[in-house]
């Protein structure tokens, strides 16, 4: 503030100055000009002098960690004052001489900045600069640097390990190994306990009921693509349900958001009615494309509801703000209905709208104990074991935090 | 071979995609963006395989005289018709110094989008207001006791999401404090979280399972098998 103070009583000192030598002073235009000009100057010299900024300490730029290489990370001190300074520059060079090219600029408040257009392997000199943009005296933005820090040399290169992640390849690991060992075991004839699952022990009731009421059953496997794992859970739930609707003998209808689910559930239904005797029931304008738009889709699903008024509905898969236009359309046409998704923010309106809803790991559970595979059992077991480790985390976290003995939590932070 | 090279290619992206996770440098750090980008493309030539399968089904209920052929007409007409705009407009566009994209503003097919597409969208949207309504009525009848719980804990929350609650005790001078907000903030920000958390870590798990089931080849029904 006192310098801020100190340049106002300058300029208007210098202001004063001014006038009065035009005032009083028998001086020609031309001297007049010349003695503003001068003026201007030392003013402008003498706030440039008081206004530069303090550079950032500090300053130091390393490979930045756990990374594929491409890229720098410098970090500074910010400034002694700060709060005046606008932002930093960040120069770059491949020679400690020079020459510097700008970069990029952090705006104020920020310590550090990632160079990622760094080339792995190359030598790299970076320096930091901070400034602040004032007003002249002709009421024109002029930025004022502070002097540049250098730092360097640094070269970029890529990690084999991302040492942020070690707590969670070692979980993951324990459980993986955990899901394997429970496999193997149950491979060798070992008893498997899986806890009934409601929905999932509907799954014959409905198709039933679709058969006693010689309508038809549609299959709904959300409006993700293959990438989606929940896609793929509900694609393999439609192999079971596919050869219950062969044996049955009850029309299924799979309609589709995604070209690409149409062939896999193509494939999945066909192999289901081989499985049970009845390829020749099967037909592949079962399994149909209506749109790649949301509520396009969610449209023609309900017209289809609507008008072909099915006896079964399941929706397995990943859905959206959908997920009610359809369980309620559903739900109005008298269907029973059976949902499993693992999107969270859904779950809530399938539990208000279906009779059967398969809640998050369940819907990830289902394809292994409907196929009452004991491989498949058995990974059920393991994935207990990561319930088992997370609970006791749970709890001992709880007690240590409460009482600030370790930090546990920092363990499960993902980065 | 049909069913081994699609498990054995779906193994390797499983395990590749896993280890990328841990290990940034090359090959494995631009596994992901390598493998989004076929599958980018992938997705790209596999949309005219679904347009070409609509089209079939379509014409078929046309042929078939079926009773909701009425609406196979409509898909037909929409499809080849917003087809037609776009490659007129993609045409036109080529021809004009500079070029203009056919989904630029005032290009018939933007004109299809804005003023068909857009308010059918919204449409259907906008229904979810009354489903809320529909569902809500089921899913808060005091049944049992979680449904009351449920009732409870709704009540608290709705009423404390607008001023409903807490208007008349700020206005009647009883309380300086919106309690009933503060209550649903409460209710959002614990018991929820809670509960949800305990969702989100069941469903890593089973993504877990599921992913590991895949790799080794146990899980085969995504590629036809049992």
């Amino acid at each position: 503030m006192n310098k801020k103070y100190t340049s106002c009583s300058l300029l208007l000192c210098s202001l004063f100055l001014t006038v009065f030598l035009l005032s009083f002073s028998p001086v020609s235009a031309q001297t007049e000009q010349e003695i503003i000009d001068s003026v201007n100057t030392i003013v402008s010299q003498q706030l440039e002098k008081e206004k530069s900024p303090a550079p950032p300490t500090e300053v130091e730029a390393v490979d930045k960690p756990n990374d594929g290489g491409g890229a720098v990370l410098i970090n500074w001190t910010i400034s002694d004052d700060g709060a005046d300074i606008k932002g930093y520059i960040i120069s770059r060079s491949e020679s400690e001489q020079g020459p510097f090219h700008d970069i990029s600029e952090s705006v104020q408040g920020s310590d550090s900045y990632t160079d990622n257009k760094a080339i792995q392997g190359v030598t790299y000199y970076y320096q930091v600069k901070s400034y602040k943009d004032i007003l002249d005296l002709n009421n024109e933005i002029q930025r004022i640097t502070s002097p540049t820090v250098s730092t360097g040399p640094v070269v970029s290169t890529a990690q084999w390990f991302n040492t942020d992640r070690a707590w969670c390849l070692f979980f993951v690991l324990i459980i993986s190994a955990a899901i394997i060992i429970f496999i193997e075991k149950a491979k060798k004839g070992s008893s498997v306990y899986v806890r009934k699952i409601a929905g999932i022990d509907a799954v014959d009731e409905a198709v039933g009921r679709a058969t006693e009421m010689g309508r038809k059953i549609f299959y709904i496997p959300g409006i993700q693509d293959m990438n989606d794992v929940q896609t793929i859970a509900g694609i393999a739930i439609l192999g079971r349900v596919g050869q219950l609707a062969a044996t049955y003998e009850t029309w299924l209808e799979v309609p589709v958001s995604k070209s690409l689910v149409m062939v896999t559930a193509r494939e999945t239904l066909k192999e289901a009615y081989t499985q049970v005797g009845r390829p020749d029931s099967f037909q592949e304008a079962q399994v149909h494309y209506l749109t790649d738009d949301q509520f396009g889709y969610a449209a023609a699903i309900d017209g289809m509801v609507v008008r072909e008024k099915p006896a079964t509905i399941f929706y397995m898969g990943a859905f959206f703000a959908e997920s009610l236009i359809l369980a309620e359309t559903g739900n109005a046409a008298g269907a029973i209905q059976i949902a499993g998704t693992a999107m969270p923010s859904q779950l809530p309106f399938f539990v208000a709208s279906c009779d059967y809803t398969l809640i998050g790991e369940e819907l990830f559970a289902a394809s292994a104990y409907l196929s009452k595979e004991p491989r498949q059992l058995g990974s059920l077991k393991g994935q207990d074991v990561g319930k088992a480790i997370f609970m006791a985390a749970i709890i001992l976290g709880v007690i240590f935090e409460t009482f600030g003995i370790w930090n546990l939590s920092q363990i499960f932070l993902v980065k | 071979m049909r069913r081994e090279i699609p498990l054995l290619i779906t193994s390797i992206a499983g395990l590749v995609f896993a280890i990328s996770y841990f290990i940034p440098h090359w090959p494995f750090g631009e596994s992901e963006s390598i493998f989004g980008d076929w599958i980018t493309i992938v997705q790209s030539f596999a949309i005219w395989l679904g347009a070409l399968n609509l089209l079939k089904v379509s014409f078929e209920k046309i042929y078939r005289k079926r009773k909701d052929s009425l609406y196979a007409g409509v898909i037909i007409f929409c499809l080849v018709a917003t087809l037609i705009i776009g490659f007129y407009d993609g045409f036109s566009g080529l021809m004009q110094e500079p070029e203009v994209s056919f989904r630029a503003p005032g290009t018939h097919f933007d004109w299809v989008f804005v003023y068909i597409y857009t308010p059918l969208s919204s449409t259907m949207f906008a229904m979810l207001a009354f489903f809320v309504a529909s569902a809500s009525y089921r899913a808060f009848r005091a049944r049992n006791f979680e449904a009351t719980l449920l009732l409870i804990a709704a009540f608290f929350v709705m009423g404390g999401r607008v001023p409903l609650f807490d208007l008349p005790l700020l206005k009647l001078g009883i309380s300086d404090v919106p309690y009933f907000s503060l209550f649903a903030d409460w209710i959002m920000s614990y018991p929820l979280t809670g509960g949800m958390t305990a969702i989100m870590i069941g469903i890593a798990l089973g993504i877990m399972s599921s992913s590991l089931r895949i790799i080794l080849g146990i899980e085969r029904s995504h590629v036809g098998g049992a």
